[in-house]
């Protein structure tokens, strides 16, 4: 019995990233399903957004929106490499590429979101 | 009937080619692909494949026919011609040896990996370990299987990451050991198994399950085992 070393996953595990990907799944449905009944039962314009923003209970779930989709994207994107980039220089340059843009994108959401 | 049969022979090809056999089909017979490869072998001898039982108990013939794996000896003719032309590859993703005839060490690589075999580290009884025919019942549907790779042949998962996925296959009967209730080694098993690709690179899509000659569910086993594995994680 042996199993397959791994470094570069989210969670180390394969049950780790198996769990996150479904969590964080469901997470991104919901808020859709949240901004999409928001437009279509509230008039959208910049005071309603900007109300919508402004509440605390929002922001921490679009942050967690936005986490989960950073998670969601590592998972995902890191079973796409490794299936089609076979080789490591290559795989990994893409691999870290895709971290720094959901770092990136994490810490400027927060701006966004707290500057509002 | 026109049979476009794949030709490589290492030694003398440069590159594998496609050779298209006419082949007399006896009138009101409907024949097993088998027997139209062994039509072809009288008219050319050089013409490479496995085969053993003959009545799909071997697993020898595994076979790309028309797009699908197969067995060749229990696939008729009429199920797989399509406009009077038949179509027969080499298991998809295997390195051919010749014609036909694929190196299958990877595919027994991943099936090693699994442990296929009880264990069990209590004292042998005198005679046999006993099993309530409701744990033998968990068997079936997974001791079955006879080895042919026409399912991890037909799986993307597996082309892409035959080192280290272990294919529908292996994990069959992986869960064929953790689901039997004399073996003393699941926890061993499980955290053998609980790394981003030996299970988890199954998406899901069951190709597996639509070429198994015997009528297995792979995917089914495979869901079992992540199920394990979240149990012993959460």
């Amino acid at each position: 019995m042996g199993s397959v070393n791994s470094v570069t996953n989210l969670g180390r595990s394969g049950v780790f990233d198996w769990l996150i990907q479904r969590v964080t799944a469901y997470v991104l449905a919901l808020y859709t399903i949240f901004l999409l009944g928001f437009m279509v039962t509230t008039d959208v314009n910049y005071d309603t957004w900007s109300t919508l923003f402004s509440q605390d209970w929002f922001r921490i779930f679009s942050l967690l929106a936005l986490l989960s989709l950073g998670a969601h994207a590592w998972v995902g994107l890191w079973t796409v490499t490794t299936d089609y980039m076979k080789s490591m220089a290559p795989r990994f340059l893409v691999q870290a590429l895709c971290g720094l843009t959901m770092f990136v994108y994490a810490v400027w959401g927060i701006q966004i979101l707290w500057g509002l | 009937m026109l049979v476009s049969l794949y030709r490589y022979n290492p030694e003398t090809d440069n590159a594998p080619y496609m050779q298209d056999v006419e082949v007399e089909i006896p009138a009101g017979k409907d024949l097993m692909v088998l027997d139209v490869l062994n039509l072809v072998k009288e008219k050319d001898p050089t013409m490479a494949y496995r085969r053993s039982c003959r009545e799909g108990v071997c697993g020898s013939d595994g076979m790309n026919m028309n797009g699908k794996n197969g067995l060749a000896c229990i696939t008729p003719v009429s199920q797989v011609v399509r406009k009077n032309k038949l179509v027969l590859r080499p298991l998809p993703g295997l390195p051919v040896i010749r014609d036909l005839v694929v190196d299958m060490s990877l595919f027994y690589k991943q099936y090693e990996k699994v442990s296929p075999y009880l264990i069990n580290d209590k004292p042998a009884p005198a005679i046999e370990r006993l099993q309530s025919p409701e744990d033998r019942e968990k068997l079936d549907g997974l001791y079955e299987c006879i080895l042919c790779a026409c399912c991890s042949t037909a799986c993307p998962s597996f082309w892409w990451n035959p080192d280290k996925f272990i294919g529908p296959a292996g994990l069959l009967q992986a869960y064929r050991f953790l689901a039997d209730s004399r073996d003393t080694a699941q926890a061993e098993r499980l955290a053998s198994l609980d790394d981003p690709f030996s299970v988890f690179r199954c998406r899901g899509i069951m190709n597996c399950v639509s070429v198994c000659p015997k009528g297995l569910n792979p995917t089914k086993a495979i869901g079992h085992i992540r199920n394990l594995l979240l149990q012993r994680a959460t």
